[in-house]
């Protein structure tokens, strides 16, 4: 079963890659989303089998051998416990449901085989990261994704930004790539292998091991873990290494929706829950995945509430929602953090097939000052985006309401200074996700229309293939929330979980049930007061954001310019980059190397050749006189050599 | 005093008239036609020696030897001057400075 789940979408991606001609538009659209709506029904299964049944149903399937050098064994294998259920549930899900709404978004493209291909693969691989059983087939997956990603963000290849998005895209992630291999590299070296069940029960014994690196003395488990995430901070987009996904909103908007919002992003996420033993014994890198996660959460939501651009302002916020996350895992409150990630998936999937829907129907239009007034003309997806919406502020009974206000709880819980932070930040966030969710709705959908007369003419609402993987989304983000709660994050805790995760002190999550009635209200008025000053700006006093941005001149430029990152990393490594490259193009390579090597060697034939030819003046006495010399100089040989 | 001319004598004028053949084939600047004669300049002195060395040794293979020699250097003669001959027809010209068509 678990194979199947895996294999059938490389092998639909295959198919409809390989043989495109052959399948055809239709039958390559038939192949993908046939064999995802197989391994979604299947992965449904599973996690039923292996979850929600109690008792432990882990189990380890070993599929092949990979690499076998000395000591250094690495097996394709599959490790199925929770953690692995629940991230094949949401991968599957939301992949097939976008490949479902992909037929409907895609259908005026001329290369969709292409792009359900891609789809395709990038659902393997993503599974191959999450099944994994060892570092290296982490990485894998981990790299697959990757490539999908980029191949994704740059389909559209004949559009200059979409190409140079993908670039920024690979490049960036490379950076975290590094620091995750380099991070594979410590764990072989120092357990011997790269089996996670061998690292994990091994971790206890490393705990107080130091190394020794450029004369620094460092604490192991605290380097290996602080690689590990800044692995996880490339692929997940953290403070720092984020500037790559607002930019690979170039991409087809199933692409978002799929890849940079429900599933690839929330990899590191997934990363470090896996990682889990490891990082409970290390708790400096737990602290800086608490601090980063917090910044990230607030940063992106500053970014999100001044952007124009629909699906940047909800990039922007699965930038600030995968940082809630991320502070989660700091706290030690990991099932909080998989429990958001379950609902994040459903509720920004949602979002961002909602928003492909307001493009689709406004002619691809993505700027949110050239909408407004779609609520009558596109009702249905209006609905959607505003159930999206909720969920996503974490109104009450809605999927967000449980997962982000554990979080934020949690960190109210932790009692430590690190916590406090992540709360603090938490609630901010949390205020400025609602004003720029409803900012969004409200600009979108309400007030007059500001598109062009043919643009209105135009507008309507999506074919049903389109809205069907709305509904089913919908659904997810108003009940996924008070489905599962009990079973992530409360009283079914460790029958669900099953060992899968790994908690070496006190449960946040316990002492979260018991916090003050302050602050669980906390992020609750916080999302009230974001909704009440959107709707205040927005629909009440719709001057009002110009003399607000007026009077802060200097936060609103802040903010609108992304706190100058993009302008930031031009100066420090852009542009040093091109300099250096230009150096040694110019002077290293064609200076030197050129120079004396092929260059040069050609022009010394060149130039000898040259010399030999003037011998050869066509004169015949010049010839009879060099074979007279020549005659001379032998008979003189001869005659005095042989004495 | 009475000089006896002996071999040596003979051997000196061979080795004059083949310099003076020599030089005249590099030193001329002029005219085909006397490379050509500097040509038959050197055969002759090449006879002489031959002559010189039979008349010498007693032995008359070398004297024979050159009957031959002016033969063939009668008809080499007779063709170098009809190449010329086809070779001024052609190029309108038989000076030595204009005939370097297989120069580099």
């Amino acid at each position: 079963m678990y194979q199947t789940i895996v294999f059938l979408p490389l092998i639909a991606a295959l198919v409809a890659g390989l043989f495109s001609k052959q399948v055809g538009v239709r039958g390559s659209q038939i192949i993908t989303c046939g064999a995802l709506i197989i391994a979604a029904l299947l992965s449904w299964f599973a996690f039923f089998k292996v979850a929600m049944t109690p008792g432990d149903h882990s189990l380890h399937i070993q599929v092949l051998s990979w690499i076998v050098s000395g000591d250094f064994q690495i097996n394709w294998a599959f490790q199925i416990d929770t953690l692995t259920a629940v991230m094949l549930v949401v991968v599957n899900t939301v992949s097939c449901l976008v490949h479902i709404y992909s037929v409907g978004y895609m259908s005026h493209d001329p290369h969709i085989q292409r792009f359900m291909s891609y789809l395709s693969l990038f659902t393997f691989a993503m599974l191959m990261l999450v099944t994994a059983d060892n570092f290296v087939q982490m990485f894998f997956g981990w790299e697959g994704v990757g490539l999908a990603s980029y191949l994704l963000i740059g389909f559209w290849y004949k559009k200059p930004s979409a190409c140079a998005a993908a670039i920024k895209a690979f490049v960036v992630n490379r950076v975290g790539d590094f620091g995750f291999a380099l991070g594979i590299f410590a764990i072989f070296m120092t357990f011997g292998s790269a089996d996670f069940a061998v690292v994990f029960s091994d971790v206890g014994a490393y705990s107080d091991k130091t190394i020794y690196f450029l004369g620094m003395e460092l604490d192991l488990l605290t380097t290996i873990c602080i690689l590990l995430f800044i692995g996880a901070m490339g692929k997940s987009a953290q403070l720092g290494l984020h500037t790559w996904l607002p930019d690979a909103m170039e991409g087809p908007t199933p692409v978002s929706a799929l890849i940079h919002a429900a599933t690839m992003v929330t990899a590191g996420v997934f990363m470090v829950a896996r990682c889990s033993p490891l990082f409970e014994y290390a708790p400096v890198a737990l602290d800086v995945v608490c601090i980063i996660g917090a910044s990230t959460a607030f940063f992106a939501a500053t970014v999100g509430m001044s952007q124009f651009d629909i699906k940047r302002v909800i990039a922007y916020s699965t930038c600030s929602q995968l940082g809630y996350m991320f502070f989660a895992l700091g706290i030690g409150a990991y099932g909080a953090a998989i429990f958001h990630l379950f609902t994040h998936a459903f509720f920004k999937a949602l979002l961002f097939l909602g928003s492909g829907s307001v493009i689709h129907a406004s002619s691809d239009e993505q700027d949110m000052r050239n909408m407004g007034g779609l609520r009558k003309k596109i009702p249905l997806t209006f609905w959607m985006m505003v159930i999206g919406t909720l969920a996503l502020t974490g109104f009450p009974f809605f999927a967000g309401y449980y997962s982000k206000d554990m979080i934020i709880e949690s960190a109210f819980a932790a009692h430590s200074s690190v916590g406090s932070y992540a709360f603090g930040m938490g609630v901010a966030a949390a205020l400025m996700t609602s004003f720029y969710s409803w900012r969004l709705i409200f600009m979108t959908f309400f007030g007059e229309s500001r598109a062009s007369k043919e643009v209105q003419d135009h507008v309507h609402e999506s074919p049903q293939v389109m809205l069907a993987p709305l509904y089913v989304l919908a659904l997810g983000a108003l009940v996924s929330g008070f489905l599962f709660k009990e079973y992530f994050v409360g009283h079914h805790y460790e029958d669900f979980w099953a060992g899968a995760l790994t908690l070496v002190g006190d449960n946040v999550m316990e002492t979260a049930h018991h916090v003050p009635s302050w602050v669980i209200a906390s992020p609750f008025i916080a999302m009230v007061s974001g909704l009440a000053i959107a709707y205040y700006f927005y629909i009440k006093r719709p001057e009002m954001p110009g003399k607000f941005v007026q009077t802060f001149r200097f936060l609103h430029a802040l903010s609108f310019n992304k706190w100058y990152f993009d302008e930031l990393y031009d100066v420090i490594f852009v542009r040093p980059a091109m300099k250096l490259g230009y150096f040694l193009w110019k002077s290293g390579d064609e200076n030197i190397i050129d120079r004396y090597g092929p260059d040069g060697v050609s022009a010394a034939v060149v130039r000898v050749a040259e010399r030999f030819r003037n011998l050869q003046s066509g004169y015949l006495y010049h010839y009879a006189f060099a074979m007279l010399i020549g005659l001379s100089a032998f008979v003189t040989w001869f005659v005095l050599g042989g004495q | 005093m009475m000089l006896e001319i002996g071999i040596e004598h003979y051997l000196t004028v061979a080795a004059m008239l083949f310099t003076l053949g020599v030089f005249g084939i590099f030193l001329n600047r002029k005219n085909v036609i006397i490379i050509l004669l500097s040509v038959e300049l050197i055969l002759l002195s090449v006879n002489i020696n031959l002559v010189a060395f039979s008349s010498y040794m007693g032995d008359l293979t070398g004297q024979i030897f050159t009957m031959f020699i002016l033969t063939v250097a009668a008809a080499e003669a007779s063709i170098g001057l009809a190449i010329l001959v086809v070779y001024f027809r052609n190029r309108g010209s038989i000076a030595v400075e204009d005939i370097h068509l297989m120069k580099g």
